[in-house]
């Protein structure tokens, strides 16, 4: 029998009262009243832990180290004790074929209960060849340890979407997770990387109900991705006030203004940045000062500038966008509207003058 | 030749009138769909300005967040021209299935018919200046038709969906906008950004539209062989020669 969290957490000298405090914080960070405290106590009392396979595929790790820095009490001996994280290629001692045969025994043991974490993504170009894994090529490696698991998570916009690597012309044609597996329930947990609490928010969630939380239609759990970071930003009274920074250095930034004007994506972009924050809640980048780059949402490397609220459309150059675009067309409609009302007025002017000589001619 | 007298100085010359030519008129427009064409314009109108100011905000206002509410106010009125909108557009459809052959002109293209493909032809002859005149057109003229349909009746539709879809999110989920639009129009288009980017290119595409629309029906007025624009207040259409 594998040990319970509680056990690993004693064993590692964790006293039962920071063990209480981290139920009641994660019961809040999960959005749950109280009476869920000794529900989720409970459940790391009793239950084994359930193994997680963490695979990395192409990818940064900055899932990794955002993961390891979730702040709350108990920090990342806690987190990754809860997970009984069997495997994670780079935070394991184990190291060759030691390492690989530990898929192959977890497969086997928990077959069908256990949870494949997937940071980055499988390229598919030239057989899967860019990015190998253990002498295989991950893609591979990746259907396998799936094709006996009880769910997937898909860590970043990586796994989720593609990211960086997918942007176009995507050379290796890096594909998403759920693009490659199929008839796995599949939790996309985007942004580049995502949220450390988030992420741990959501494990503790499946170890402690059994399930996958909720999801939108998209795969994300509504309960950090339901609403954008604009629906919850501290600056949201002065875009309604219409108060926006117009420089990075003039006196509005310094004031705290809406940086919508400066291209912020926070209207456009589904994440728990404004309610979660990062670094144990210190800040976000809105608060630092800096609009929100869109990391979480479907290829937000391939939209534009940063910089830019309206999207550049390739089609017409590279620098356009919706406005150029249209502006320009209703430049050309109006110039050419222009022409043909004077080319009316000379030809009806024609027709008048033909006619009245025609009329003198009777 | 009659003799010409002076002008009555109160306006009245019965014998002027009696002289005058008479012009044939078909009553065309009923009243509901007047109606809705300038509440739509209007609401087009406030619709395409806050819609554009939404894109690109005007200079900040000065003082207290809390004493101002200006851009609050630019989308409140984005909203609420979307619903006089969206309610208008209901009911002018409708109106399409309750009112004369003309009123359901606006949601169908005959596109099996030839004949209308050469009216179409002569159209485009007339404002080539390949025609002297046009034809004579009791309702929508072939190419206003084509255009209607493709702008205001497909472009409506699409700035509808795509907009509440936009709005839903800001009313989140539960709302009937997000669960009727939202829900199902954000995965469709992938992201956020890209549904932003296709509103604002559809508020574009009825700018290009209403250009041509106003220019069409004031150049009909003074060089075609019917009446537009009094038409769309009065509902008779006149013809000329």
């Amino acid at each position: 029998m594998t040990e319970t969290f509680y056990e690993v957490l004693r064993r590692q000298g964790i006293t039962r009262r920071s063990f209480i405090k981290f139920c009641s914080l994660t019961a809040s960070s999960l959005g749950l009243g109280s009476t869920f405290v000794p529900k989720i106590a409970h459940a790391l009392e009793t239950k084994p832990r359930t193994p997680v396979i963490w695979l990395h595929g192409l990818e940064c790790t900055c899932c990794s180290e955002s993961f390891i820095r979730s702040a709350h009490p108990l920090t990342k001996d806690v987190v990754l004790s809860m997970l009984s994280l069997d495997y994670d290629d780079t935070l394991m001692a184990a190291a060759g074929h030691q390492a690989e045969a530990i898929i192959e025994e977890v497969k086997k043991k928990y077959k069908g209960n256990y949870i494949v974490a997937v940071e980055g993504n499988p390229p598919l170009n030239e057989d899967g060849m860019f990015c190998i894994h253990g002498g295989r090529p991950f893609v591979e490696v990746l259907k396998e340890t799936c094709a006996d698991a009880k769910a997937v998570i898909s860590w970043g916009a990586c796994a989720s979407y593609g990211c960086v690597q997918a942007a176009k012309p995507n050379p290796t044609r890096a594909t998403p997770v759920h693009q490659v597996i199929s008839g796995k329930p599949i939790v996309r947990v985007p942004g580049c990387p995502p949220i450390a609490e988030v992420m741990t928010g959501v494990v503790t969630y499946m170890l402690t109900f059994d399930r996958i939380p909720e999801l939108d239609r998209q795969g994300r759990p509504k309960m950090f991705y339901g609403q954008r970071i604009h629906d919850k930003c501290y600056r949201r009274p002065h875009f309604d006030a219409g108060q926006f920074v117009e420089q990075w250095d003039d006196d509005a930034a310094r004031r705290g203004y809406c940086l919508y004007k400066m291209g912020c994506k926070g209207p456009t972009t589904y994440n728990a940045c404004s309610t979660v924050r990062w670094n144990g809640g210190v800040s976000f980048p809105i608060q630092s000062g800096h609009g929100c780059i869109g990391c979480s949402e479907d290829g937000f490397w391939d939209k534009g500038s940063f910089y830019d609220r309206v999207t550049d459309i390739k089609q017409f150059g590279i620098e356009s966008n919706a406005d150029k675009v249209g502006g320009t067309a209703a430049a050309v409609v109006g110039a050419g509207i222009a022409v043909h009302a004077g080319l009316s007025a000379l030809s009806r002017a024609r027709i008048n003058h033909s006619q009245e000589n025609q009329q003198g001619g009777n | 030749m009659t003799t010409h007298h002076a002008p009555s100085p109160t306006g009245v010359d019965d014998d002027a009138v009696a002289r005058a030519p008479s012009l044939k008129s078909i009553y065309v427009y009923e009243a509901p769909v007047r109606l809705w064409h300038w509440v739509n314009a209007l609401a087009i109108v406030v619709l395409a300005v806050s819609g554009y100011f939404i894109g690109s905000p005007p200079p900040s206002v000065p003082g207290e967040a809390s004493d101002n509410f200006l851009f609050g106010y630019i989308r409140f009125a984005h909203f609420a021209a979307a619903y006089v909108f969206a309610v208008g557009f209901l009911a002018r459809l409708y109106w399409g299935l309750v009112g004369n052959d003309h009123s359901r002109e606006l949601f169908s293209i005959p596109v099996l018919t030839g004949a209308y493909w050469r009216e179409i032809g002569a159209m485009l002859k007339w404002y080539a200046f390949l025609r002297p005149y046009p034809n004579r057109y009791v309702g929508h003229n072939p190419l206003a038709r084509i255009s209607m349909f493709f702008a205001i009746f497909l472009g409506g539709i699409f700035m509808l969906v795509t907009g509440f879809a936009l709005y839903g999110e800001g009313a989140q989920a539960g709302h009937w906008s997000h669960t009727l639009f939202t829900s199902w129009v954000l995965p469709l288009f992938g992201q956020s950004q890209t549904l932003h980017t296709w509103h604002h290119l559809g508020m574009w595409m009825i700018v290009l539209f209403v250009m041509v629309h106003v220019y069409a029906a004031v150049r009909e007025d003074i060089m075609g062989r019917q009446s537009m624009i009094s038409t769309m207040l009065s509902g008779y259409r006149m013809f000329k020669k």
